[in-house]
């Protein structure tokens, strides 16, 4: 992946147009603030270590119900995909639970784990794990059989098939899983962090909010943005190393 | 049985039905020791069928089939992994500490010995193929099955891969059951013929052509016929 500068001209010139219309008056401060003003409150707020007092807050938060929900959807969607019985008694509910809309669940979720901590963490558990659970079925459902079978006649055991046929196999909607996850895990965290809370970046922006501090509110949304990006490139680099073997079928 | 020990497969009255149709009716087969048999076949006579029931790859087939020693498959399609290097694939359940040497051996003896660090999808179809060679001979078989290995090459391809195979059976002496709907090629490779018809064998023939051989060995086109009208295919135009 090169990074092409002429990419770079659109979002700088919408950049210099959002500066220059919110220096000419066009844009009301209280509104939408300039990324100058958006900027300076970065700044200030990293000098004095909210920000990243915020932002670990969040990351911890998502990391840990991107890890429950993930491990979760992983496990089931690998019984529901290797055994016949575990397709049989998993699928059928997750397959009904997926229609809820989790963010719908928050009302819900309130009454049973209450507005703390394990509210945020189990709306980005329940945000990571259907991704991943549907993406670890589908990609051990495509394998291609003939391959299972080259392996039998080469002598691997049944577990030996797992490990070097069907995981491996696998590997590619795992990855689109786990960048769908991580997706859906950050949209949750924001969701959460709206629910009361006394740390973390949906605080910090809902605090701001009450003071009318706009351009915390805006840099709120540009660190998920970049939390978003960020994690989406990692995950592609991964992808990138793990699935090196596909470089001669893309150029094919 | 006892009085002939020596052969690689006996099988006796194997049937194979799927859903209400029989595919295999009662199919006898006898391998010898280092004897390749070229199974030849209508398409959907049975001639796979009968292949995976021997590979140990039908459970649901019925009758009395043994496989004595090791074997080892060649499918139509190469059937490599693709997330492995070819000498992984070649390596694949080879166990034991000598497995790299013998792995570099197979790969050599199919021309190969520079492509072990490649990844399957920067190879040829035929280069494919013959790692798929490599992958079985390095399990030293004493019965070779070939599902129409040389099937979805090109025609100049298939014809330097079944000059290789040649050359590899004089140097290993495996025996091999060659499934093929290719009457030259069934001529060229194999030292008996059967014909599969109706879920039976329904022609046995003998190939005493001496090796190597070439289609224009005396006696070719009149095996080649007689093979032609047991398939219901007439062998000159006009017919």
């Amino acid at each position: 992946m090169r990074l092409r500068p002429r990419r770079l001209i659109t979002p700088i010139a919408l950049v210099a147009v959002w500066e220059g219309a919110a220096q000419a008056g066009v844009l009301s401060p209280d509104k939408l603030p300039p990324p100058s003003k958006v900027a300076e409150a970065a700044w200030r707020l990293t000098l004095d270590g909210s920000l990243g007092l915020h932002l670990l807050e969040s990351v911890e938060r998502a990391a840990l119900g991107l890890l429950i929900g993930g491990l979760l959807g992983l496990f089931l969607g690998a019984v529901a995909g290797l055994f016949r019985n575990g397709d049989d008694l998993v699928d059928p509910p997750v397959q009904a639970a997926r229609m809820l809309p989790h963010l719908g669940l928050v009302p819900l979720l309130i009454i049973w784990v209450g507005i703390g901590e394990s509210l945020k963490v189990s709306l980005v558990a329940l945000g990571a794990f259907f991704p991943i659970y549907l993406n670890t079925y589908a990609g051990i459902r495509d394998i291609d059989e003939r391959l299972v079978e080259a392996a039998r006649t080469c002598g691997l055991t049944q577990l030996e098939r797992i490990r070097h046929v069907v995981l491996p196999g696998a590997m590619p909607s795992l990855f689109l899983g786990l960048r769908l996850a991580f997706a859906a895990g950050w949209l949750s965290l924001v969701v959460g962090e709206q629910v009361n809370g006394q740390s973390g970046l949906g605080f910090m922006m809902m605090e701001a909010r009450d003071f009318s501090q706009t351009e915390i509110v805006v840099l709120g949304l540009i660190v998920y943005a970049s939390l978003g990006l960020l994690s989406d490139l990692a995950l592609r680099t991964a992808e990138r190393r793990a699935l090196s073997w596909r470089r001669g079928l893309k150029a094919s | 049985m006892a009085s002939r020990p020596e052969g690689v497969v006996t099988a006796t009255g194997v049937r194979r039905v799927f859903g209400g149709t029989t595919v295999l009716d009662g199919v006898d087969l006898r391998i010898e020791k280092g004897e390749v048999v070229a199974l030849l076949g209508e398409s959907g006579s049975g001639k796979s069928t009968l292949l995976r029931i021997l590979a140990g790859l039908d459970e649901e087939a019925t009758g009395e089939f043994t496989t004595f020693g090791s074997k080892a498959v060649v499918f139509q399609e190469h059937r490599l992994l693709p997330w492995k290097r070819v000498a992984e694939n070649v390596a694949l359940g080879v166990r034991g500490g000598d497995a790299p040497d013998r792995t570099a051996t197979a790969l050599e003896e199919v021309g190969l010995a520079e492509r072990g660090r490649a990844w399957p999808s920067e190879l040829s179809g035929g280069q494919s193929q013959r790692v798929a060679f490599a992958r079985a001979l390095v399990r030293e078989p004493d019965l070779l099955l070939l599902d129409e290995p040389f099937g979805a090459l090109d025609a100049l391809t298939r014809l330097k891969m079944q000059a290789l195979f040649g050359r590899l059976r004089a140097r290993h002496g495996f025996a091999a059951l060659l499934v093929t709907h290719d009457v030259e090629e069934a001529l060229l490779l194999s030292d008996r013929l059967l014909v599969l018809d109706r879920g039976r064998i329904a022609e046995e023939i003998e190939v005493d052509l001496g090796h190597p051989r070439a289609v224009d060995v005396p006696g070719f086109n009149e095996l080649r016929r007689r093979l032609l009208a047991l398939l219901h295919v007439p062998a000159d135009p006009e017919e």
